[in-house]
């Protein structure tokens, strides 16, 4: 039975959790990069040893580092990220045009079959590529000189791009989402891109139905359906069954359809996980009970899972990137909060305990099978 | 002639050195050519204490020396003579906050 590593990104720097293939006993290697916020680290999927990390902070800027060894050791690598030239301006909070900045990273995706390839989705909004193992990054422009892009807003968080989506069965196509953006997908491998938000509305813009503006929190797929994508939108959970060409509503019986997480079971597609969050002014689980929320049918139709979760004066958030599934049997979820409590439910999501309680406040989580 | 550098915990910790740096320079140095020798002996350092483009001061960085601010001067302002005959340290560190 292999074992498990949960990478998690916090606050205040990086922790390793290691547990074997039960899932029960977990240590804590950490902090790394100890002060930094660590918006994501990640790891490849054809070398495991091969990690990724995004360490930024407001006085010394973005820092990416790599592992070669499972996280045991890291170096530091390329952090020049230059917006390519010409692409003018973004929309600021208050609609005037604002010159495109770098600001951090929020995510990082490496390549399905190569250790050296590597997406990043910063803020500003833009997607950036690297071949030569994060050394140096080049920006896939044509993203942001997209005819929309001028028009771009940001969401609370900033302009982010937070999600990259690369599809399985189709070499070339990588959807991303941004916030307050949208979903954009590319079929040529980032040459050009279209907006896929056709189904979504959205009460807090002008015209709710609109082809850009969304705040899109988050993007599940499941490698054996990548066609199917679960959304968690700033309020709303939705689904699509033709990668993102149209979307339609889930939320269902969920007692809040706000929220910030979705993923999807690593063996049934049509099984998904969110966690309720109570409003947007409001960022914790109603009632102050942490639940996590299961659809077996794709959506829809929800049930609570509360095993091994406080039930009572619980009023911590779960951030868009803190929640990841391992592909063990029986799947393993797992989610961080910003109350610093990672928790694991070795068993699909029935019962739940507590891996680690006391972290800097959890920005990411993601888990590795090994 | 070589002078000292003392950095702020975050970037020692990223440059992997536990007390002040030392760096040699040329003749009448300025601030900009600190940071270059820096940069060039500590390459993960790039980008953090100047931008990595524009080279210009990241906003909450300060750079005092002999109990002056120099954050302000232009990068082709001179060190002043204590730091290059090796007396004071020029110190890099982040602009105080609360923060989060």
């Amino acid at each position: 039975m292999g074992g498990v590593r949960v990478l998690v990104g916090t606050r205040k720097g990086a922790f390793i959790l290691n547990s074997d293939g039960r899932r029960e006993k977990w240590s804590i290697d950490g902090p790394y990069f100890g002060g930094w916020e660590i918006y994501h680290l990640n790891a490849s999927p054809v070398d495991p040893k091969r990690i990724y990390a995004s360490q930024s902070n407001a006085w010394f800027g973005q820092i990416i580092q790599r592992s070669n060894d499972g996280g045991a050791t890291w170096t530091p690598v390329g952090n020049e990220f230059n917006y390519a030239s010409g692409t003018g301006t973004h929309q600021w909070y208050d609609g005037t045009a604002r010159p495109w900045e770098f600001s951090r990273i929020w995510h990082l995706e490496p390549g399905l079959d190569n250790p050296d390839h590597v997406w990043a989705g910063a803020q500003d909004a833009a997607l950036f590529f690297s071949g030569d193992g994060a050394t140096s990054w080049e920006e896939v422009s044509g993203l942001r000189n997209h005819v929309t892009g001028s028009e771009w807003q940001p969401g609370a968080g900033g302009l982010c791009l937070h999600t990259i989506q690369l599809d399985p069965s189709r070499e070339g196509r990588i959807l991303v989402a941004i916030s307050a953006a949208g979903v954009f997908r590319s079929d040529d491998n980032g040459t050009t891109w279209k907006p896929k938000n056709q189904g979504l509305s959205s009460e807090y813009i002008p015209d709710p139905d609109a082809e850009i503006g969304h705040c899109v929190h988050r993007i599940a797929q499941h490698p054996l359906a990548p066609e199917v994508l679960f959304m968690q939108k700033h309020w709303d959970v939705m689904r699509s069954d033709d990668a993102g060409d149209s979307w339609y509503e889930i939320s269902g019986n969920l007692p809040s359809d706000f929220g910030f997480v979705v993923d999807v079971h690593a063996h049934d597609p049509e099984t998904i996980y969110v966690v309720p969050i109570k409003s947007d002014a409001e960022h914790y689980p109603p009632e102050g009970r942490l639940r996590v929320y299961r659809s077996r049918t794709g959506g829809g139709e929800w049930e609570a899972l509360t095993a091994g979760l406080p039930q009572q004066d619980y009023y911590h958030n779960v951030l868009r990137e803190a929640m990841a599934v391992d592909d063990l049997d029986p799947c393993g979820i797992y989610f961080g909060t910003t109350g610093g409590q990672v928790y694991a439910s070795s068993n699909e999501g029935d019962s739940w305990i507590e891996i680690a309680e006391n972290l800097p406040a959890v920005l990411s989580v993601e888990v590795q099978s090994l | 002639m070589t002078v000292r550098i003392r950095l702020p915990a975050p970037l020692r910790t990223l440059a992997q050195v536990n007390g002040d740096i030392h760096v040699d320079l040329g003749p009448e140095p300025t601030i900009s050519e600190l940071f270059e020798a820096l940069e060039a002996s500590y390459p993960m350092l790039r980008g953090t204490i100047r931008d990595g483009t524009t080279l210009q001061r990241r906003p909450f960085v300060r750079f005092f020396a002999c109990e002056e601010d120099f954050s302000h001067l232009p990068p082709d302002t001179a060190l002043p003579l204590e730091v290059t005959r090796g007396e004071e340290a020029f110190v890099v560190l982040g602009a105080i906050a609360g923060g989060s």
